[in-house]
Parts: C-alpha cells; sequence; structure tokens
C-alpha cells in the first residue's frame, strides 16, 4: 500500500486575540506586550465574588468585522454559554464563549491558488492567563485573562499541509486586513488547532487533534508529520486513537497529551449574566461598507503588474505595502508600480529591515522615487539609497529629491554640462588611446572611457546618456 | 416612615439600634457588626446637619445588611468558611445607593453559607433564632435580616432571594418582605447563587418603608447588564391596580399546605374583597412542577458559580497539599458546607454531557411553560394571591437531616423567582401558637409598586 492511497482530511480552528483598547467583559487595559504580571487585571478579571462581566461592545464590532472578511454570515442574534473547567489560568472556573449561537455563521475564505476552504462558524470568547511553571510551584499571570478572542472552525475542508499552511496563513492576512489583531504569532495573537484524519475511503477516519500551533510553520510540518504516523499505523491494521496531541517545534514531533476518554466534560451552560447579543442589520451594513478593501481585491488590482506570485504574497503579508503598492498604482500606473513592488519585496521585507516602521514613505513620495529612476535622475542602486532613507523617522518631512540631492545622488543628465567633462576626457592624454580605438570601430573601449567621465562626475552623470554622446562625439 | 427624624442625632440612632442588636445577640442576628465605621458616619451626618449641609433621605438611619453584600467595611463572609477573611475592595451598588442618602450600616447579618437554604442553619457561624420563637428557625436564606427588622433593631434590612431568601423569613418573623421584579436592583458585588434568579431586596416593617428603601436602590446600573431602566418612580400612592381583580392561586390552597397558612390566604382575600377587589380562584397546574425546575435550574447556576473559589486567588485555601488537584479538592472540601456541596453535584450532573438534556433543558423548556402561565393569568389579574411557605416556622434541626423537606419549603416561593417576577411577602396572620405567617402577592414584570399599593390597602381593611 502506498501513502498516495490516502485521501487526509483536516479541519482548523483558530483563535484570534483581537485589538481592543480593553478586554472583552472588563474595562481594563487589553495589551499586555511587556507590562508586569498582572498588572492589567480587573476585579471581573479576578473572579472576585459578586463581579459580573460587561461586555466591550467595540469587540462586538471587531467579531463583526471579521465575519466580513471571511465573508461569513453575521447572525443577528448571538448568545454566550459558560464553559467549565478547573484550572488556575481561569479565574472563574469557566470561559465565557458561545456555545450554541455563535456571533458569526457560515461562510468562505478563498485561498491564492484558487481553492476554497468553507468556515463552519466563528465565536467570542475570553482568553484564559497564562501559567508559568517552575520546579515546585507555578505562577499565574492574569493579564491575558479576558482578552476578547474569536475562534474560527473551518469545515473539514482541507487536504494537505500546504494547503492547511495557505489557509492559516490566508486567514492571518484577512484578520490583519479587516484590523481585528496585532497579528503577532509570537505573542501568541493568533493560535491554531488542527483535526487530521487520513482515510482511503470517502468515509473519515478516526481523528486526532494538535492542539496550540503557534506557527504557519508548525502547522505544516505537525500535519506532515501526522500523515505520517497515522498512515503507517492504518498500514499497520493499527487504530488511530481519538486524542489531543501536543506538538514540539524542537523534535518535530506529535506526542500524546489527552485521550477521549480523560477530556473533559466542559458542562456548558447559557451565561446568564451577559444578555444576548442583538444587532440591527444596518449596524452590520454600516461597517461594511466601511471595510478597508481585502488581500484579494488587492490581488485582482495587481494583475496588471505582472508580479511573480511569491513576491505579491509576500507583499500582501503587511497590508499598509499592498496598501502603498496600490496608491502607487492609482498615481504612477503600470510603469511606475513594479519597481516599487520590487523595492517592497526585495528589499524592505529583507531580515534586516523588518523592524522599520513601513508606513513613513508615503505613496506620493514612493511614486516620486521611482518616477525619478524612470526619468533618469537617479540609478537604482541610488535609489535604493534614498529608499532606506526614506524609512527613517528624521527624514519624514523631506521629499525624495531632497534626500538624492543630500546625499548626492541626482544624476547629470545635461548633455551641455556633461560635454563639457566628456570634452575633457576625450582630450586628456591618458585618454587618447581608447579615444583611437572607439573611433576604429573598438566598441569595447568605450566602457573605460564612460568611467573616466563618471569619476570626474564624482558618479552623478547617468552612464548611458554618457554611453551615447561619447558615441556621438566619436563617430 | 423611618426617615430620620430631625430632633434625634443619628448617633443616637445609630447607638441604640447597636445597643439593641447587643441586647438581642442570642437570636445570632448578625455574623459581624460594624460599631466603629457607623458611629463615626453617624458622627460626620450629624456634623453636617449642624453645619446645614445636605443630607440624604435616610441620613442616619441604620440598617442591616445580609452578609452576601461586598463592602469594604469589614469582612463579606457569605456565611462560609471559604471566605470568612475576606475584605473586599469593592461596594455592591445597592449598598453605595444607600449610603449615598446617608443610611448607617450598623452590621452584617447571618444567612445560610452562599444563601444555599432556607433556614439559616446552613451558616458557618451556626444558626439565626426565630424572633418570635427561640426554639424555632428564622427562615432564610435572609435570616438574620428579617429577625433583625423584627426584633426592631434597625427599621429596614437588605436582604437577596433567588427561590425565596427574603420572603420566607419576612413571613416566619412577621415583617413585610420584597422580592422586586429581576433586574430591578443591581446585583453588581453581591456574592453571586443562582444568577438567572437573584434579586436584591429588602426587610421593612410597613409598605411606605419598603418603597422607600427599593426607590433608592433600583434602577440601571452599568455594572449588572441585566439591570432594567429604573420603574420605580411613582410615589405608592399612585400606583393603583388597573382592573381590581386577584386570582388565588387554587393549587397551593389544599395540597401540602398546612390549614392555618391556607386559612390566613383564604381570610386575607376576604380582607381584599372588602377593600373592594374582585377575587376567585385560578387553577395553575404547571406551578406543580416549580420545585423540580427550580432545583434543576438553580443548582447548575450555583455549581458554575461557585467555580471560582479554589484556594488559588483569595479567600479560604487548605494548609496541607500536594499538588493542584489537593489545592482544589481540599479547599473546597473544608470551605464549603455540606449543602453548597449536595448543590454543587447536582448542579454539575444535571450539566453534563448526557444528562444536560434531560434535565437542563427539559426544566428551561418548563420554565418557559410557566412564564407562559403567568402571563396568561396577568391578562385577568393584577395579582396572584398564595402562601409564602407551607407552614409557620419549623423546629430548629427538625429538617436538616431531610434535604428534600427543606426544599419542600420553598415551593412555592421558587415560582416567581423562576419568572423573573415581583412578589411581595406580607404580614398577614398568628398561628395559634402565636407565630406570624404571611400572604404572598405576585404581579407582572415591573409591577413592583402596585403590589404594594394594593397590601398597603388591605391593612386598613380588618
Amino acid at each position: 500500500m502506498s501513502k498516495s492511497d490516502y485521501k487526509m482530511t483536516i479541519g482548523i480552528e483558530c483563535h484570534v486575540q483581537l485589538n481592543t483598547k480593553t478586554k472583552l467583559f472588563s474595562a481594563v487595559d487589553n495589551d499586555a506586550v511587556d507590562k508586569e504580571p498582572n498588572s492589567c487585571v480587573s476585579p471581573i478579571d479576578y473572579a472576585l465574588p459578586g463581579m459580573l462581566p460587561v461586555l466591550n461592545k467595540a469587540a462586538v464590532e471587531k467579531a463583526i468585522r471579521a465575519g466580513i472578511a471571511m465573508n461569513c454570515k453575521i447572525n443577528l442574534v448571538s448568545r454566550f454559554d459558560r464553559k467549565h473547567y478547573y484550572y488556575p489560568d481561569l479565574p472563574k472556573g469557566y470561559q465565557i464563549s458561545q456555545m450554541y449561537q455563535p456571533i458569526i455563521g457560515a461562510g468562505e475564505v478563498l485561498l491564492p491558488d484558487g481553492s476554497t476552504v468553507k468556515i463552519e462558524h466563528a465565536h467570542l470568547e475570553e482568553d484564559a492567563g497564562k501559567l508559568t511553571h517552575y520546579d515546585n510551584y507555578s505562577l499565574v499571570d492574569l493579564n491575558r485573562a479576558g482578552t476578547p478572542l474569536i475562534e474560527i472552525v473551518s469545515m473539514p475542508d482541507i487536504h494537505s499541509a500546504a494547503q492547511a499552511r495557505a489557509y492559516c496563513e490566508e486567514l492571518h492576512r484577512l484578520m490583519m486586513y479587516a484590523e481585528v489583531t496585532n497579528g503577532d504569532l509570537y505573542q501568541g495573537n493568533m493560535r491554531f488547532d488542527v483535526n487530521i484524519s487520513c482515510s482511503k475511503t470517502d468515509k473519515l477516519g478516526t481523528r486526532a487533534e494538535i492542539k496550540n500551533l503557534n506557527s504557519f510553520r508548525s502547522v505544516e510540518h505537525a500535519i506532515e508529520y501526522e500523515f505520517e504516523r497515522q498512515t503507517k499505523l492504518l498500514d499497520k491494521g493499527e487504530k488511530v486513537v481519538q486524542e489531543t496531541r501536543g506538538w514540539s517545534d524542537a523534535t518535530g514531533k506529535t506526542t500524546t497529551q489527552r485521550s477521549k476518554e480523560e477530556a473533559q466534560d466542559y458542562r456548558y451552560m447559557p451565561e446568564p449574566d451577559v444578555p444576548p447579543i442583538v444587532l440591527e442589520q444596518s449596524y452590520i451594513d454600516k461597517i461594511e461598507a466601511n471595510m478597508p478593501m481585502m488581500p484579494d481585491e488587492y490581488r485582482s488590482r495587481f494583475g496588471v503588474l505582472n508580479l511573480d506570485n511569491s513576491e505579491r504574497e509576500a507583499i500582501l503579508n503587511y497590508p499598509i505595502l499592498a496598501k502603498r503598492l496600490n496608491e502607487v498604482c492609482d498615481k504612477g500606473g503600470v510603469q511606475l508600480a513594479p519597481r516599487v513592488a520590487h523595492w517592497f519585496s526585495g528589499i524592505l521585507l529583507a531580515e534586516e529591515n523588518l523592524d522599520k516602521d513601513f508606513a513613513l514613505a508615503t505613496a506620493a513620495e514612493l511614486t516620486e522615487l521611482s518616477e525619478m529612476v524612470e526619468k533618469k535622475e537617479l540609478s537604482s542602486t541610488g535609489a535604493k539609497a534614498v529608499l532606506m532613507e526614506m524609512y527613517d523617522k528624521k527624514n519624514t518631512q523631506k521629499t525624495p529629491h531632497q534626500l538624492a540631492k543630500e546625499m548626492n545622488l541626482l544624476q547629470e543628465n545635461d548633455e551641455d554640462a556633461l560635454g563639457a567633462i566628456i570634452d575633457e576626457v576625450l582630450t586628456a592624454p591618458e585618454c587618447a588611446k581608447a579615444a583611437d580605438d572607439v573611433r576604429s570601430g573598438e566598441m569595447k573601449a568605450i566602457g573605460f572611457l564612460v568611467g573616466q567621465v563618471m569619476k570626474k562626475s564624482k558618479g552623478k552623470a547617468n552612464p548611458a546618456t554618457v554611453n551615447e554622446l561619447i558615441k556621438k562625439k566619436l563617430s | 416612615m423611618i426617615t430620620a427624624d430631625k430632633n434625634t442625632k443619628a448617633v443616637d440612632l445609630v447607638r441604640a439600634a447597636l445597643d439593641k442588636a447587643k441586647e438581642y445577640e442570642d437570636y445570632h442576628c448578625f455574623i459581624s457588626m460594624n460599631e466603629a465605621r457607623a458611629l463615626e458616619r453617624a458622627r460626620e451626618i450629624d456634623e453636617k446637619i449642624a453645619k446645614g449641609e445636605k443630607v440624604g433621605r435616610l441620613a442616619g438611619v441604620p440598617y442591616a445588611l445580609k452578609d452576601n453584600y461586598l463592602s469594604p467595611e469589614g469582612v463579606t463572609t457569605a456565611a462560609a468558611r471559604m471566605l470568612d477573611n475576606f475584605p473586599s475592595p469593592i461596594t455592591a451598588t445597592a449598598v453605595a445607593k444607600l449610603e449615598a442618602e446617608g443610611a448607617i450600616m450598623i452590621g452584617r447579618t447571618n444567612l445560610d453559607a452562599y444563601a444555599h437554604g432556607s433556614s439559616t442553619e446552613n451558616s458557618y457561624f451556626g444558626p439565626t433564632h426565630n424572633a418570635h420563637d427561640m426554639s424555632r428557625v428564622a427562615g432564610g436564606s435572609s435570616g438574620g435580616s428579617a429577625v433583625s427588622v423584627a426584633l426592631d433593631i434597625v427599621p429596614f434590612a437588605l436582604g437577596s432571594d433567588t427561590g425565596g431568601s427574603i420572603r420566607q423569613p419576612a413571613s416566619y418573623n412577621g415583617v413585610w418582605g420584597i422580592k422586586p421584579t429581576y433586574g430591578a436592583v443591581s446585583r453588581y458585588g453581591v456574592v453571586a447563587m443562582a444568577s438567572s434568579t437573584d434579586t436584591m431586596g429588602c426587610f421593612a416593617r410597613n409598605a411606605d418603608d419598603v418603597d422607600l428603601i427599593m426607590s433608592i436602590i433600583a434602577g440601571k446600573d452599568p455594572k449588572d447588564s441585566t439591570t432594567l431602566d429604573d420603574f420605580w418612580n411613582r410615589e405608592l400612592d399612585d400606583a393603583r391596580p388597573k382592573k381590581k381583580k386577584i386570582g388565588i392561586i387554587k393549587d397551593f390552597l389544599k395540597d401540602g399546605v398546612d390549614p392555618e397558612v391556607s386559612k390566613a390566604v383564604t381570610d386575607y382575600a376576604d380582607r381584599m374583597k372588602k377593600a373592594g377587589y374582585e377575587v376567585e380562584e385560578v387553577s395553575m397546574p404547571i406551578m406543580k412542577y416549580g420545585l423540580a425546575i427550580y432545583y434543576i435550574v438553580q443548582p447548575a447556576e450555583v455549581a458554575s458559580n461557585l467555580s471560582r473559589y479554589d484556594g488559588i486567588r483569595y479567600g479560604h485555601r487548605a494548609a496541607e497539599v500536594t499538588d493542584l488537584d489537593s489545592v482544589y479538592s481540599k479547599t473546597r472540601d473544608e470551605g464549603f458546607m455540606p449543602e453548597n456541596k449536595r448543590r454543587i453535584m447536582i448542579g454539575n450532573f444535571v450539566l453534563s454531557s448526557g444528562f444536560f438534556d434531560a434535565y437542563y433543558l427539559k426544566a428551561q423548556k418548563a420554565r418557559t411553560l410557566l412564564i407562559n402561565a403567568y402571563n396568561e393569568a396577568f391578562e385577568k389579574y393584577d395579582a396572584l394571591l398564595c402562601a409564602v411557605a407551607p407552614a409557620p416556622a419549623f423546629k430548629l434541626g427538625e429538617k436538616t437531616d431531610d434535604p428534600l423537606q427543606m426544599y419542600m419549603e420553598d415551593m412555592m416561593s421558587v415560582l416567581p423567582s423562576l419568572a423573573g417576577l415581583p412578589a411581595i411577602s406580607v404580614p398577614a396572620a398568628t398561628s395559634k401558637s402565636g407565630l406570624p405567617i404571611g400572604v404572598q402577592l405576585i404581579g407582572p414584570r415591573k409591577s413592583d409598586q402596585i403590589l404594594l399599593n394594593i397590601a398597603k390597602g388591605i391593612e386598613e381593611v380588618a
């Protein structure tokens, strides 16, 4: 039997932390990055007796935006439920979630390769706190407890590790474009639980769930590993056990965490403290009308630029770059925009530049810079140097032209001025031989002459123009 | 009316209340006294009055607070070992509103731990005694508050009512008690029992006092999303019933109800007739299922609400623990009373997968039928009349070994709770052995003031 006989079926649950100012049910700071443990915690998050959750309307709006980004139906009435389990990261002993009537209904995510993944639903819920374990004690940090999450549940609609990764990446883009999350995977802003089963028939096999994957790479690799593991078991006539497994980036393996028998009974119950969310269609329509462009719209707009797929997707990973490129398209059109795209993918997205604030250079500036190259006022090397300066905060008030001038990078295109330098070079004794060679048709020698002119002009001459002028003078 | 008499100093009022509390110490109304702070507050108010500054409507009026309301004054125990040393940084909304009007809390009253019970015997600190017979129970769970008003220690006290916890002790001790419409008063800062039926109300000695207190503590609170816009906005005498028609719930006139209690209800009905009401018997068979519905829904919410007491962040924590599981199990074993544990077990059972549909879901469906039955009745009647509890106060210890008998106490009081309706407990009769018997008036949502208006009118009819 070969592995290729098996069909893999994958469903993914993705938790997205919403970037609201305050938590889902309390009015304390939701941004705990670099904060002291337990400094962003209210009596509600701390679950003091007598405390009641108060729903954050901004989280509802973000959830709606996320739903619209995934082409999902937004439910006009949704409700909260309590999901019970005991763990020190869960102060109330239950998580407020939406089990029965989620805010976001069915929808569909279109992947860059044209395939689609159906969304079953997505619901609003609160995040838990964080535990840090030491030798014989553990510490609880509740800064994250109560952070709004949406959990996006896909249909078992994915059939390869690569497609799973593409889906996760596209979800990440959609959430970033919808401006509902900070999208920092390292900070756990998006986390993935993957359900995988393998079967040779249309009947689905027993699935295993790999929980808490926090990078696209680990999603892909964990699925690849799990496919190997499950198909090997099935080939040997053994059974796949329904269980929760954990993934280790270090070992590249999944391991058993909890079997079905050990699974918790969450004892779901309607949340009596939070009234149902009742939405007006007009409110949803208003949000929809004000949604920014989504990655797929950008993709179709960028079609005319003839970018290769990897270059386009790399740019699309950064909403601000996609936005800028699109604006450059509007201003500079097909002629000027591809160059800007290459700058983005080739220079800005290099490892060492990723910490730059990509919003600093405006579309007008980028268009101007591209136009300067187009008009030969600037060499492409010079343009790259100017570009880097444009992403320096101290230069925000300067135009690319001013920067190029300051950096002495403006190219000399004035034929009179260049003519004088060329005459000087051609009459210089050390150039006599080369000039003669060119005159007698040995065009190879022209490079030396151009070089001399460039030297004299301190690099500001446009080499192509110089080349043409020398030819003219020596013909 | 309890509004302070201008000639009496707040300090004297508070001093007198504190002295009386001491005099009646044996009844064990209070878990803790707030003496120093109460006197300090009273002096502040007297100073304000002396300076001619504006003071609130309850300036200097002492009151007693059920010990499940949070307030930074002293500790909030909920009568449970779990919280026996819990200094709260929070002030419950109802308490804050009373304080803003100048009311002075003199002490925190006893209750069944976490308000689980109908006798105030399930308190970690021992039982409260009935104001009319020390060998009998105070009723519960707000027993301490009821007795403190009945003994005239304070003119009013706050309680909480989830399935009868104000009305039944009011009936047992011969004082007025109100369970308002669900959402009338904020639950913020009150130790939760069963969130979908928890209501905050009070005990007092007449309809006007109840109305005044409720008009102060009622209203929308952004901290409790289930609160309603303030509807407690009329003069009591203006809140007149429109139909002048009352229904007596027939199903509760005989079966399981003491004849003396039944007579108190029919006698009260006669007084209503004299006052010009049309009174007729109405059959509501669904009412028989109320107790069964309540003892599924309520324990489920109780089990959920008590999950937070895990020994991790505050409250009691068992000393000798070896791992996380033992922190949980030992802490909860030591911190909760047997009745708390019983409800946690029932609640988790009815919510567990495989039983949820058969119990919890079915109970919620039946609850809808109950609400429908009430709605139908209120098409016809201003209010429904029945007893509060099946019999007058029972002996201490009489029912402690029989939880089911204890639950039966609630068979008539849980019904309006499940439907979110206002219900008041009005002193109506005295048994041959000298025990008070109250009757219950139940009305449609937000008809709280109308119920008080009706009952106030009946007071004038012999």
